[in-house]
């Protein structure tokens, strides 16, 4: 019985309960719900439950992007309700397994509907026009949705034409245990009213009546005031009657488990760059010279959360692996936004792209990884973008911008022309910067010029291409900034790559030792083993094949790792970078 | 679920405050209740104390100690607490109030062991945003088999109430017993030496308790009220975010909740009281 209930839709709020940046209490059946409707529109249906420490979330902010839970400040994303932001550890990327329930949201009759296990589409209920009703006030009844919908197949009430009025006929139009439909009638006077009885736990239920036509502005309160009493009256009765039946025990929510991915690392089924996410090119636009924006949606389903700063493997048609950034807001998360540059060297990546890849196409992509995380505990931050190093800069600036924290973007190209992304750039208004048409030795003094004198409590961000990224880093230190404060991203290592050496690599947790061979990368050898990493650019500088290194000393060839990161000896890209020592022991 | 009484031997034969002594008002009798038991105190002059429990109306073990009324319902296996800072002649020695909140006393321990929320419950006081780093501190289970947090340090606006500035506060956090839990704190004018605040946690039953805090501040330039005041302030931001916190008693399956580095302490005392097969107040998982 209760599990038919359970797969039935069930409304849950009015439309109205959910205001500009409002989260809405809403339960059903004993389980709780936040309700919050993003910027964007969407409605969000989650358990209403921190994956944290369990504090509701229906206490949390709404910031029109994302939800903001009050005891940690945990960030969840719009739609995906994945979280995006752990402010505990500012420099880590969370996992993108942490991700709270959601349930379906329909809003339909002024009403949202959910439900825990959907079967079936939403209740269709004729005579009610979905622009011209009127959603009366809930009444809650601290008695059973059974009685409730019993007892509301003799409720009475006049056509909204004739509120003042008596005498009303009214027709039994249609009763289920869930809703109850009336049709009341004097003379020409008719008005429909549906009363759906939402189950909020065993013993409580909440009248949500519908009724068709809105009144004129003059009957409307009249109307509103008439129903509330006399639902109101009808509750009295309903409660006297249920406080002489036996207490009915409430239900108990069963809260899911949290993945025991979180505990262990995941195990990975099949091998090398995956590619699990179908998205069809939604929009293709020029949006600088040389550079192509592409929109991409979800071909079914919803796509999977991600951080500022973080790429996707895309596989085009030609068979090519290419990684793009992000370019997305906190919270735009009906679709990923890249943009292409065209390179005139291009190996057939960029080219395809621009010159065969068009809107309606079908492209594979990987999860978004991030392996260019976010800090948002400075009380500055400089982001430093080259050309179309800006992509991840834009989202990580609009996540700043979102939570009102203090940054500059600083953005160096040749002309106006080749500035890439202007809505975005114009939402963020005077804290985006253009530098245009420096000579190299400009570029060099106005970057020295703005990253001196390095106060305290300020993150320097940089993405560009590789001369440019060198000298910002190199210039930051000589201004004193720590190497801890500078983040930076590569397009590409444009080093070459030495995989002359041969050395053996013990994997300490797969108690596997194997051979790599001159020619052969660590990755791939592991992967011959069957021993599985995920990988992404595998040339050593988007940081997704890191691994730990317990024991040798590796020789690193990767252009991810800070020169510190490197001078640790604990880690290793595994794509391109090899062993100076006879062995190399890593956690694997 | 919540009138359940408790099963937990270690438990019931421990020493719990059950009323603050000052608040008891001589001959007259106090009724309150300690782990689904309901309970009758009366303060008879000043020496005779009687706690009975009121269903069988037979007398259960008290006593008085640091300005509290102590209950044990069984057979009181080691003695209340002790806290050598009570014997320093410039410390405070004072209640901070005792607060009713709707949530398992664990979860009001666990709370009080976690620095994370300071720049989000205690904005302006013992953090803001956006420093909300947690850097890592050491947690270990001390031979006296106490829960211990060293090294744990925060940013704090408003640490303490003699704190004039921003300061990067020191603490340390000891649990005692499953609802007994201490922190040690930088004193703002004696680097050297710290300010103890220890949280005496009533269950009334397992989704029900009562916070009983003993402040042992060093007294230069502090006020006794002021010092209950500071931490009626922080506990009233606590009060409204633990009794949203859903389900109300502690889970102790490690895969019910999130737990982040910065939760190393919380990890422990789950695990700890787990171990220690302490149900009450507890969503128990089996080891």
């Amino acid at each position: 019985m209760l599990e038919d209930v359970r797969t039935r839709w069930h409304p849950i709020a009015a439309t109205d309960d959910l205001p500009l940046r409002h989260v809405f209490h809403g339960q059903l059946l004993g389980r709780e719900f936040a309700v919050w409707r993003a910027d964007d529109g969407y409605v969000n249906v989650w358990e209403n439950r921190c994956l944290h420490r369990g504090v509701r979330l229906s206490i949390g902010i709404n910031d029109g992007r994302e939800l903001k839970c009050q005891y940690h400040g945990w960030r969840y994303s719009n739609r995906t309700a994945g979280c995006t932001y752990i402010p505990a550890h500012p420099a880590d990327a969370p996992a993108r397994t942490i991700t709270n329930r959601s349930f379906q949201a329909v809003e339909r009759y002024g009403l949202v509907w959910s439900s825990e296990d959907p079967r079936g589409d939403l209740p269709v209920v004729e005579g009610i026009g979905e622009d011209d009703l009127l959603v009366l006030r809930a009444i809650p009844v601290n008695a059973s949705a059974e009685l409730v919908a019993q007892r509301l197949q003799s409720y009475r009430f006049q056509p909204n034409s004739e509120i003042a009025g008596t005498g009303t006929n009214i027709e039994l139009v249609a009763a289920t245990e869930a809703a109850v439909a009336l049709r009341s009638c004097q003379g020409r006077a008719e008005t429909l009213g549906v009363f759906f009885v939402q189950p909020v736990d065993s013993g409580r239920s909440v009248i949500r009546g519908v009724l068709s036509g809105r009144p004129n502005d003059a009957q409307l309160t009249a109307v509103l005031r008439y129903h509330n009493e006399a639902l109101s009256k009808l509750r009295e009765d309903l409660e006297r009657e249920a406080a002489a039946l036996p207490v009915p025990v409430p239900i108990e929510p069963i809260f899911e488990r949290v993945s025991e991915e979180l505990a262990s690392l995941p195990e990975l089924d099949s091998r090398g760059r995956k590619a699990a996410i179908r998205v069809q090119v939604a929009r293709k636009w020029q949006t600088a010279d040389g550079i192509m924006a592409f929109e991409l949606r979800p071909i079914r389903g919803l796509l999977p959360t991600f951080q500022p700063g973080a790429h996707i493997d895309v596989h085009l048609p030609n068979g090519l692996v290419r990684q793009y950034s992000l370019t997305n807001g906190p919270g735009e998360t009906d679709r990923f936004t890249i943009g292409v540059k065209l390179d005139p060297a291009s190996r057939g990546g960029s080219q395809c792209l621009h010159d065969s890849v068009r809107e309606g196409d079908v492209l594979a992509i990987s999860e978004p990884r991030n392996n260019f995380p976010l800090r948002r505990d400075a009380l500055k931050t400089i982001f430093v973008a080259g050309g179309i190093g800006v992509t991840p800069l834009l989202a990580m600036a609009q996540t700043l911008n979102n939570q009102s924290l203090a940054y500059e973007l600083h953005y160096f190209a040749q002309n106006e022309q080749q500035l890439a992304f202007s809505e975005c750039r114009q939402a963020l208004g005077n804290a985006v910067m253009p530098h245009l048409g420096l000579s190299p030795s400009d570029t060099v003094n106005e970057l020295r010029r703005l990253l001196s004198p390095y106060l305290p409590d300020t993150q320097l961000y940089i993405c560009g291409p590789n001369p440019m990224l060198e000298s910002t880093r190199s210039l930051a230190a000589e201004a004193g900034w720590p190497e801890a404060a500078v983040h930076f991203e590569y397009f590409k290592n444009t080093n070459v790559i030495d995989d002359s050496s041969s050395f053996e690599v013990a994997l300490a947790r797969s108690c596997l030792t194997i051979k790599v061979g001159a020619g052969q990368s660590i990755l791939e050898a592991m992967r011959d083993a069957g021993v599985d990493l995920p990988s992404s650019c595998e040339q050593g500088a988007c940081g997704t094949c890191l691994a730990t290194v317990i024991e040798g000393e590796p020789d690193h060839q990767d252009v991810y790792l800070s020169p510190s990161e490197r001078a640790s000896g604990t880690k290793i890209m595994t794509c391109v970078s090899r062993s100076k020592s006879a062995r190399l022991v890593i956690d694997a | 679920m919540g009138e359940f009484r408790c099963v937990d031997r270690s438990l019931l034969n421990d020493w719990h405050v059950v009323a603050e002594r000052s608040a008891l008002m001589s001959n007259s009798a106090f009724t309150t209740r300690l782990m689904g038991h309901d309970l009758q105190v009366t303060l008879d002059g000043r020496y005779n104390l009687r706690v009975v429990e009121l269903d069988t109306g037979e007398e259960v073990c008290s006593d008085s100690r640091y300005g509290f009324i102590w209950a044990c319902l069984g057979r009181p296996e080691r003695d209340i607490i002790y806290l050598p800072e009570t014997n320093e002649a410039d410390r405070h020695l004072l209640s901070g109030g005792s607060i009713a909140v709707r949530v398992s006393g664990l979860r009001a321990v666990e709370n009080f062991l976690d620095m994370g929320h300071f720049p989000f419950v205690h904005t302006g006081w013992l953090g803001d945003e956006p420093h909300t780093e947690v850097l890592p501190y050491n947690v270990t289970i001390t031979a006296a088999d106490e829960v211990l947090a060293t090294d744990c340090k925060f940013l704090q606006p408003f640490a303490s109430p003699t704190a004039r500035a921003a300061m990067l506060v020191d603490y340390i956090y000891k649990v005692f017993r499953p609802y007994t839990v201490a922190l040690y704190k930088s004193n703002p004018l004696d680097p050297d030496r710290k300010d103890l605040i220890v949280l005496f946690i009533q269950p009334v039953d397992e989704e029900n308790c009562i916070v009983y805090s003993y402040l042992c501040y060093l007294k230069q330039g502090l006020e006794a009220a002021a010092a209950r005041s500071f931490m009626q302030l922080i506990f009233a931001q606590d009060k409204p975010i633990l009794e949203n916190q859903r389900p109300r008693r502690l889970p102790l399956d490690p895969r019910a909740e999130t737990p982040i580095r910065a939760d190393a302490v919380s990890v422990h005392y789950r695990r700890w009281l787990r171990d220690r097969s302490v149900t009450y107040g507890a969503i128990a998982y089996p080891v």
